[in-house]
């Protein structure tokens, strides 16, 4: 991926670098990842694969992969690499990339809980909990999963019903309309 | 009449909601040790769970609002009570700190200029700040009947080179803590392994094993109870026990308590005052002591 | 003054971009030139041959030569001068070539430089002066630090060709790591049965000084005449009493407070002891930490057992003086301990792993004492914690190599010969025993390694997972391993009954301090530095001192063996004469002028500044002045540049040549 190269293309790998200020070619692939990653077991490829993809190019493959959606942001991949290389960064930049090129997403509920969190942000400033889980719930279709859970979370005073507004909601607004991508 | 040391406080969304007797506790704590909160006014969403997954502008400006509003009210150092709230003040400022075109970014989008750093502590390292001799002072119980499982979770101590915090891999500060209670703490293996983290809603299955993998080794150490210093984890381990019983038939519940609220205890508040009858997994001191000593 | 300007095409080299006819031709101009010439290949011997008749015919007094740089060529161009009867410092070589024509493209530009540079070149050999080789005497002797199997291999050479040899050993007995191992790859020769006759020849040999449990304090001198001093520590015996008879150590009652680290502290050993049965000497050491005669003065049991009265509580350690001319740096390695040092920034230690609180997580050196057959345990496969016989073991390669975050970028380059090694012995003594091998890359370079390694794969049936462990648990005597295969790209977890590191090899902890004791370079790792990476491995930047074996990077035995011949050999270049010569490019202070500020001494990187009394002919002192010793001046020129009042001048590129130069330009 030379960069000093007068006929460069920007590539994917380009724009995660944009984003995470390392270079791919960083790792060296020894696994130590995906050894101690605690969500592997649920990953189509594993996380040391998915930076193998994008350092040969193979760009659909790894944006289309379920696995950044899995990842839970543990940092223990980054914390034991050998090269220091930060995985969990490189992992939010490809969910934002795959995000930015509209590639087909297998795991629709996570985006949608993603979308769901971010509206309430935007609207109220805080995370608002029963907004939330009511948005996603409609976005899922998931309408009975934490009914037992409810109700006793709202008798203790678990669960707002009403959303808690922030004063200068505007600001935080401005920081949504500010970040939004074109 | 004792000076009282006045600390910034971050709450987060979770204090409010689903952690309210996190907030509860460490409000009742922190009063008992002679401080008291500076909370920051109209703070907002820190950008953890969603933002930075999607949109790394979004997630740092929303970070450093908060930064900017904690800098704006004269506040030096403050506390975020939730491990991720507190992993990304932190991590937010170290990257503005490293890529100055990010802090020129940032600075535009939020209209300001940033002059001071924040210093952004968790909840151990409030302790630390406002001095453990205090606890022992104000000691009124020995929880001599407990033998504790200390969870740190993720992101209080990962990137080590950020959070500076303690050691990563085998963390020994918040024994440091429990033990002032009187209580005992156990060696186990699952002091820094991830509980599941924000798949609590839309990947439940994923947190019902992991949650479940760190109290079985937590068990299997000779524990009797979990501490935990993060609301996303207590969620995790305590909550979706529900979960947990109903998946795996023979499961035994397992109590799982703030840090401030075994201090609490310590400090002679009772469960009740505390907020861990919200909890859905059912503890009581005495209760348990009883049956010990039965045993 | 008849100068000769003679330009060479070096083939394309000059040729390609700098009109070498032109410039001769333009040359024939300058003031004091007689003769210009140009030619293909000047260094040849018909470009030689020409210079020389050139110098003959026109009487030249001196000549200029623009070629390549003068690293490559000077010393044939003044050897030409030599032969045709001038001073071989009357010969400037002008870079026409890395200085002109390698670093440009426009050929007008260049061939104008080059008449430029050769211009500046005949301004200053008409104010060179002639020079004469310094000589300095040799001490025929050699000192050689650390008795390892590299200082052993270096003191046996230079012996054997009968110079005196001193070699000054740390621990109480030579032999080094390689003692300590059970067998060597590829061959798996019993390491102690080959290493100790070598021991035994350098105790017996007329020609070595042994001085065993000893340090080198002090250095000072220059190549050919260093005075080393050296600390020989107390051992409380006296070494011409002891027989080696080994009954003080058999009856010493203190025996579990010292672990024996010999045995990679998995075994005890008394108060005094030696190292190991087969140390050499065989004389033991008291430990004065935890003998109880120092603490309270209650225990002489050895005293009442020695038959030879050879205890001597109150020695003293020894102070003692050797001239050498040649020093022999062979101190060897350290493994990485996984420990976590509270304020080393360094050592990081790996927290993954346990930071060294499982027992049976052990090193390569910990390995090694286990499968000796005189080891703590006998040549048993034994557990550390309870000697059960482990019936899996995981090896896992590179801890602490090849890794940036916790430990150091380099190769340790025998960790996959050595690991291999321990499978086979494992599955050699175990039969039903499982090896997995945890690895990055297979690095088996040498004579017959890869078919080693094949071996232990094919024959041996050791399972070797491409892939790194990302964390090591206990539960209930079992480790569980986490790792990840990247070639099937599937996790691997083992419950292991015992794990082997195989460690980084580092340099040792105190090599940055005796590196500045001998006055020699060391890299940001600790190793010794060798003054050219490719042509010259063996010799330090400093005169006189040579580097053999690990203590200049990491590296096997055979290597190590051949490099401790190499610097034997360099060392006996030195001696091949009686006396050394040495380039007159030295600095030299004019006694009148200098002040005495001694800004020149601060600044020598060698040392070479001394200071000198300024005395009348009636003996009566007039000021303290700066000398240059000519032994230990290398030519840099630092002293020159930093002296306020200019009087030190380096010889051959002195003020008045350097300015001439310039206002040539």
């Amino acid at each position: 991926m030379s960069s000093h190269n007068h006929n460069h293309v920007h590539t994917i790998a380009d724009d995660i670098k944009d984003k995470t200020f390392q270079d791919v070619s960083l790792c060296y692939q020894c696994g130590k990842c995906s050894a101690g990653c605690p969500i592997r077991y649920y990953m189509d490829i594993a996380p040391n694969k998915v930076v193998r993809l994008i350092q040969l190019g193979f760009y659909e493959e790894a944006l289309k992969s379920t696995t950044p959606w899995l990842c839970a942001g543990c940092m223990t991949c980054s914390s034991r690499c050998p090269q220091e290389f930060d995985l969990a960064k490189f992992m939010d930049a490809v969910r934002e990339t795959a995000l930015e090129k509209g590639v087909e997403i297998k795991n629709k509920d996570i985006i949608k809980f993603h979308e769901a969190f971010l509206n309430q942000i935007k609207h109220f400033g805080r995370a608002y909990e029963v907004g939330l889980v009511a948005e996603y719930k409609l976005k899922t279709m998931h309408l009975f999963d934490d009914v037992d859970s409810s109700p006793g979370m709202l008798l203790k005073g678990k669960l707002k019903v009403l959303p808690h507004n922030i004063k200068d909601k505007e600001s935080v607004r401005k920081i949504f309309k500010k970040t939004a991508k074109k | 009449m004792e000076a009282i040391l006045k600390v910034g406080y971050f709450p987060g969304c979770s204090q409010t909601g689903t952690a309210r007797e996190y907030d509860i506790s460490l409000r009742k704590v922190i009063e008992k040790l002679g401080a008291s909160f500076d909370e920051v006014k109209d703070w907002s969403c820190c950008g953890a769970t969603s933002a930075h997954v999607t949109n790394h502008k979004l997630a740092s400006a929303l970070a450093m609002r908060n930064v900017m509003l904690a800098e704006q009210q004269g506040i030096e150092d403050m506390v975020a009570p939730c491990a991720a709230c507190y992993n990304r003040l932190v991590s937010s400022q170290y990257e503005l700190k490293k890529h100055p075109e990010v802090k020129l970014e940032v600075e535009s989008i939020l209209e300001t200029k940033f002059q001071k750093d924040v210093k952004v502590m968790n909840l151990i390292e409030l302790f630390t700040k406002i001095g453990t001799e205090k606890i022992s002072e104000n000691r009124k119980h020995e929880l001599k009947d407990l033998k504790v499982a200390c969870y740190y979770g993720c992101l209080l101590v990962r990137p080590a080179e950020i959070t500076k915090f303690d050691d990563a891999e085998q963390p020994t500060s918040m024994e440091k803590l429990v033990e002032l209670t009187g209580a005992k703490t156990v060696d186990w293996n699952s002091k820094v392994e991830c509980c599941g983290a924000a798949h609590s809603i839309a990947r439940r299955d994923i947190v019902v094993e992991l949650s479940k993998k760190i109290i079985d080794d937590a068990k299997r150490h000779g524990a009797n109870l979990m501490v935990v210093a993060c609301p996303m984890c207590h969620t995790n381990l305590d909550m979706r026990q529900t979960i947990m019983k109903r998946v795996y038939p023979e499961y035994k519940e397992f109590p799982v308590l703030y840090l401030t609220e075994l201090l609490g205890l310590a400090l002679g508040m009772d469960e009740k005052e505390l907020g861990i009858d919200l909890h859905t997994v059912k503890f009581n001191y005495n209760e348990l002591a009883a049956e010990k000593a039965a045993v | 003054m008849k100068i000769g300007v003679f330009i060479c095409h070096c083939g394309e080299n000059i040729g390609r971009t700098v009109d070498c006819p032109r410039v001769s031709k333009a040359c024939a101009w300058l003031p004091g030139v007689e003769v210009s010439v140009d030619y293909k290949y000047m260094c040849s011997d018909p470009g030689q041959n020409m210079i020389k008749k050139e110098i003959i015919d026109k009487k030249l007094d001196a000549i200029v030569v623009g070629s390549c740089s003068p690293h490559m060529h000077e010393k044939t161009f003044r050897k030409a001068a030599v032969a045709a009867g001038i001073n071989p410092f009357l010969v400037e070589i002008t870079n026409l070539r890395e200085h002109c024509s390698w670093v440009h493209d426009d050929i007008e530009a260049a061939t104008e430089k080059a008449i430029e540079l050769v211009r500046m070149s005949v301004e200053k050999v008409k104010r060179n002066q002639p020079l004469t080789t310094i000589e300095v005497p040799v001490t025929k002797r050699t000192l050689v630090i650390g008795g390892g199997i590299a200082g052993i291999q270096a003191a046996l050479d230079v012996a054997n060709a009968g110079y005196e040899v001193v070699l000054v050993e740390k621990e109480p007995s030579i032999g080094g790591h390689m003692s300590q191992l059970s067998e060597t790859f590829p061959t798996l020769d019993c390491s102690q049965c080959i290493l100790t006759p070598r021991m035994v020849e350098v105790y017996q040999h007329p020609k070595i000084k042994l001085m065993t449990y000893s340090e080198v304090e002090k250095v000072e001198g220059f190549i050919g005449n260093f005075t080393v001093t050296i600390r020989k520590k107390a051992r409380h015996i006296n070494e011409d009493k002891c027989t080696g008879c080994g009954e003080c150590i058999t009856k010493c009652p203190i025996k579990k407070k010292a672990y024996n680290s010999f045995e990679e502290n998995l075994a005890y050993r008394p108060a005094v002891y030696v190292p190991f049965p087969q140390a050499v000497p065989n004389i033991p050491v008291i430990d004065k930490e935890v003998c109880t005669y120092y603490k309270n003065g209650k225990c002489s049991m050895c005293v009442k057992v020695c038959g030879r009265e050879a205890i001597d509580f109150g020695q003293e350690d020894k102070i003692v003086s050797e001239e050498v001319g040649a020093i022999i740096m062979a101190t060897g390695y350290k493994l990485y301990n996984i420990d976590k040092k509270p304020d080393d920034s360094i050592y990081k230690g790996y927290g993954e792993y346990g930071y060294g609180k499982y027992k049976d997580v052990i090193d390569g050196l910990q390995f090694e004492r286990i499968a000796s057959a005189s080891g703590p345990t006998e040549g048993e496969f034994k557990r550390p914690s309870d000697g059960k016989e482990p019936k899996k073991i995981v090896f896992i390669q590179c801890v602490g190599s090849r890794d940036e975050s916790k430990g150091f970028s380099y190769c340790s380059k025998i960790c996959c010969m050595y690991t291999a090694k321990h499978a086979m012995l494992y599955k050699h003594k175990v039969h039903d025993g499982e090896a997995y091998v945890f690895y990055m890359d297979i690095r088996s370079g040498g004579k017959m390694y890869d078919e080693f390694v094949r071996r232990a794969i094919e024959e041996d049936g050791v399972k070797y997972i491409r892939g790194r462990v990302s964390k090591i648990t206990e539960e209930n005597g079992k480790y569980i391993v986490k790792g990840e295969d990247t070639l099937a790209g599937m996790p691997i977890t083992i419950d292991a009954d015992m794990v082997v590191l195989a460690t980084a090899m580092i340099a040792q902890p105190d090599a940055s301090v005796l590196a500045q004791t001998v006055g020699i370079p060391y890299d940001k790792h600790g190793f010794f530095n060798e003054a050219h990476p490719k042509l010259r491995p063996i010799e330090s930047t400093t005169g006189g001192v040579f580097l053999a074996g690990a203590c200049q990077s990491p590296k096997d035995i055979p290597e190590s063996v051949a490099m401790a011949s190499a610097a034997a050999a360099k060392a006996m270049v030195l001696f091949g004469s009686d006396k050394l010569e040495r380039e007159p490019v030295v600095a030299k202070v004019n006694a009148e002028l200098c002040a005495g500020c001694f800004l020149c001494k601060k600044v020598c990187p060698y040392g070479a500044v001394e200071v000198r009394e300024l005395i009348t002919r009636d003996g009566v002192v007039i000021r303290e002045i700066a000398y240059v010793n000519e032994g230990l001046c290398q030519g840099c020129g630092t002293c020159t540049a930093s002296c306020p009042s200019k009087s030190v001048e380096l010889a051959g590129f002195n003020n008045e040549e350097i300015f001439a130069q310039i206002a040539a330009l």
